[in-house]
């Protein structure tokens, strides 16, 4: 079956006073709405609707806007607007305004909203409000991507199937290895990190998906790889290819929770041996890497965490060590951003980004994240569905359960009333919907009871029915053949009497 | 996967478990493996070495060892219960360590090894799994996108035959033996008694001891494995439904675990002066009443129970229709004004 998927973002642009450029083919306030097409493949397509509100700024608005920074800005004018989820409001300040630092030309906040420099004139204008939007939302790339199950291998970047398919919930483990507890007593608070640092920005995520966080320290755990000595810097060394095939023998002893089946994230601390410290990454060109971490797309991440050698040398082992959470949480939640896909790096250099702070996202992060994840779930539901029905077509006598055909029935109308709430720009209720569909639909599927097992060669249907039947039938159509030969016979005599 | 269970089929169970360890020693963990075998060999009471299992009789290797993880065993190794598996169709009760969670990025291996034919493959003497059904197994496999590229190598006699079906797309599959051969077994090992390897499965794994979990050895290498005159059946295999060139193929792809892993460089900033959260747990426990010990069996009320009365039913159509036969079979033969001598 094609899909069709219109996603509708209400953009409003608003043009603070002195910034309203000449050449505007309508007075303000008016409405526009642009369409492209990002298309897919031959059955998907894909088209984004902008739908842009322009308009001058308000008289509070105006005060917001008069802000010494662009963060006070963002601060004062979020406080002033209601957007919903999906929705993006973009000021358009003078280009002489001091919110901008020199060189910026647009600024992001940490919620719905942007201020832009008003230069270049209305087209230069419209392409920046176009790229910003672009980045706010979702990009041709961000949802071929999301629909990676239906584009052809070639046309996709390398890097598109790596984010973490978009999920019910997912598991989160913290584990400390420390393989050489005779030397380092290691000792993280590791609840405290998780309830300080790590469960606002998963509250934040918390409309994505459900989370669970569990921690472990694991003793005596080595790393596959052993590390090479550098004399120059006279600490060892962790060349980038040898990384890969460290993941592997700690995973075997990571274990994860028997009971639940979405996917597990794990971000492990590795404190090395003192025959090992200090242990440096080293990235493909020979740099030590900063943050000493590495991470695996769907899998999780590592990070390397040094131990200061003791001043003296003859100092009573072992040595206690008191994990800096702040740091390693900084390198894991950024860790946890990238494996959802949230990178900040591709960004023209004139952009400048606020930082979400705790709160580890912006909201048009997550509104990325709701975006990508919508599409998803939308596009699984209906290739879930599809091979259902090609399942039930072709194995007749399966008996489908009374849950199991109204799973279906509501899988179709929650991705049928998803894509109705795209298509009206509610990304909010279409997450929803597109969740509820997605939980039907694997409900639907992989229900025990559809399993066919019985598959009967039409020769032996032959080999099994002919020696039963046939003997049987043998005196049957005998008997018949001598019933009709009778009964003939009957018709013909009183003709011939006559 | 294996499918044989008794005594005289010890040497699939050392085929699967040889198998098992060099996966897992090229780095797969025990949380990935899926391991079905009839596990009935290394406590069987007709093995001298009990606890063992051998693979080899020069080298003396112990398959078995002492962290084998079977996930099922013994009679739960039904058909039913491996195509439960592939497709995922799996009664919620399951636990994580019997599924197979695999996603679109995920590349699966399969070894079968047991006694077939041209076309099935027999499971534990009582059932049979066609290859139509293994082919539309892959075919649920791959609509739900629960694998990236599929491996299957299958050691039985006519091992051909269970590929021939397939037709979803990235599946490389290997056999042991082509449609009416047969394939053999290794060497007996004279104190144990038995056939201890088959040979397609022994030289894949002298293959594969010199593999290393960074080795750039490809499909094609594996291929030529287990040449005529070693084999003594032909091994075959199939690529046509695989988008790759097998010549580009690693071993480690499918036998090994190697991640691609990525630097971290960004970090994200964390104020640390912010005040203390509360924890989330509540203070008190609430007060519960002490809990009892439920009595396992009411002895007392079983004692005096009265027999439960059982409705009473009409006889059932069979007993009816077997009367009427016989009623009537006897009025045939004596003839209708006996009846009344009768009644």
């Amino acid at each position: 079956r094609s899909a069709q998927f219109q996603l509708a973002v209400p953009v409003a642009v608003v043009f603070a006073p002195g910034s309203v450029p000449a050449d505007l083919p309508r007075p303000l306030p008016f409405r526009d709405a642009q369409e492209t097409d990002i298309s897919v493949n031959l059955r998907t397509s894909v088209t984004s609707r902008y739908e842009v509100t322009y308009r001058g700024t308000t008289a509070r608005e105006e005060a917001a806007l008069d802000a010494a920074t662009a963060r006070d800005a963002d601060v004062a004018l979020h406080m002033l607007q209601d957007a919903p989820l999906g929705s993006l409001t973009m000021y358009v300040v003078p280009e002489t305004s001091s919110l901008l630092p020199q060189g910026i030309s647009v600024y992001v906040g940490k919620h719905r909203s942007a201020l832009v420099r008003a230069e270049g004139g209305l087209a230069a204008l419209r392409a920046r409000l176009r790229q910003l939007t672009q980045v706010m939302s979702f990009t041709a790339a961000s949802i071929a991507a999301a629909l990676s199950d239906r584009v052809p291998d070639g046309q996709l970047g390398p890097d598109a199937r790596r984010h973490l398919k978009s999920s019910l919930g997912y598991e989160i483990t913290f584990s400390l290895l420390n393989p050489d507890p005779k030397s380092h007593a290691v000792e993280w608070d590791i609840e405290d990190a998780v309830n300080r640092y790590v469960q606002p920005v998963l509250d934040k995520l918390s409309l994505v998906a459900n989370f669970s966080v569990d921690s472990q320290i694991l003793y005596y755990a080595v790393l596959g790889v052993t590390p090479r000595f550098d004399k120059e810097s006279s600490s060892f060394l962790l060349s980038a290819h040898s990384l890969p095939h460290v993941i592997n023998p700690v995973e075997a002893r990571l274990g994860s929770s028997a009971a639940s089946l979405y996917p597990v994230l794990n971000f492990l601390l590795y404190v090395p041996e003192r025959s090992h410290s200090p242990l440096y990454i080293q990235d493909k060109d020979g740099a030590t890497v900063s943050t000493n971490a590495f991470h695996s797309p769907r899998w999780g991440g590592i990070m390397v965490y040094n131990v200061e050698a003791p001043a003296s040398p003859q100092v009573s082992l072992p040595l206690r060590v008191d994990v800096d959470m702040v740091r390693v949480m900084e390198v894991f939640l950024a860790q946890l951003r990238l494996l959802f896909g949230l990178s900040r790096e591709e960004l023209p250099p004139e952009f400048l980004l606020e930082s979400p702070g705790n709160e580890g996202l912006a909201d048009w992060e997550l509104d990325r994240l709701l975006w990508a994840h919508t599409v998803e779930n939308i596009a699984t539901v209906s290739t879930t569905l599809t091979s259902l029905a090609q399942l039930l077509d072709k194995i007749g006598n399966i008996v489908i359960k009374d849950d199991v055909a109204s799973e279906v029935y509501q899988a179709v109308s929650s991705a049928q009333s998803a894509m109705a709430e795209l298509s009206a720009g509610h990304l909010h209720s279409a997450f929803q919907a597109s969740k509820e569909a997605v939980t039907s639909s694997e409900r639907a599927f992989f229900d025990p009871s559809l399993l066919h097992l019985l598959y009967f060669p039409d020769d032996q249907k032959f080999a099994i029915y002919i020696p039963l039947f046939l003997p049987m039938a043998v005196p049957i159509l005998l008997s018949l053949a001598k019933i009709v030969r009778e009964a003939r016979q009957r018709k013909k005599l009183p003709t011939k009497i006559d | 996967v294996c499918t044989s269970r008794f005594w005289f089929n010890y040497r699939h169970v050392a085929n699967t478990l040889s198998v098992y360890r060099s996966v897992k020693r090229l780095g797969i963990p025990d949380s990935h493996i899926v391991l079905m075998l009839a596990d009935d060999m290394a406590c069987n009471p007709r093995n001298p070495k009990p606890a063992t299992v051998f693979s080899h009789k020069n080298m003396e290797l112990n398959v078995y060892g002492d962290d084998v993880e079977v996930d099922y065993r013994s009679y739960e190794v039904t058909v039913e219960n491996f195509l439960r598996v592939l497709t995922g169709r799996i009664p919620p009760s399951t636990p994580r360590s019997k599924r197979l969670l695999s996603d679109d990025r995920s590349n699966i291996l399969i070894y079968m090894t047991g006694h077939g034919g041209n076309g099935f493959l027999k499971f534990q003497d009582s059932e049979e799994i066609t290859n139509v059904e293994l082919a539309d197994a892959f075919e649920q496999m791959w609509q739900k996108r629960r694998y990236n590229e599929l491996l299957f190598i299958i050691d039985t006699c006519q091992g051909a035959s269970m590929y021939e079906r397939f037709y979803s797309p990235n599946i490389m599959a290997l056999a042991s033996s082509q449609v009416g051969e047969d394939s053999l077994s290794h060497q007996p090992d004279l104190g144990i008694g038995v056939h201890l390897m088959d040979r397609y499965t022994f030289y894949v794994l002298e293959f594969l001891e010199e593999i290393h979990p960074a080795s750039q050895t490809n499909m094609n290498d594996l291929f030529q494995v287990c040449p005529k005159s070693l084999c003594v059946s032909t091994p075959g295999h199939r690529t046509d439904l695989f988008q790759r060139d097998p010549q580009n193929v690693l071993i480690t792809d499918f036998f090994g675990s190697v991640r691609k892993v990525e630097i971290t460089t960004e970090t994200i900033n964390l104020d640390s002066d912010l005040p203390g959260f509360e924890s989330k747990l509540p203070q008190d426990e609430l007060a519960t009443e002490p809990l009892k010990y439920a009595e396992q069996l009411p002895v007392a009320q079983i004692i005096h129970q009265k027999p439960k009365q059982k409705d009473w039913h009409p006889p059932g159509g069979f007993i009816l229709g077997l009367w009427a036969l016989i009623i009537m079979v006897f009025f045939k033969t004596y003839g209708i004004k006996h009846m009344k001598h009768i009644f």
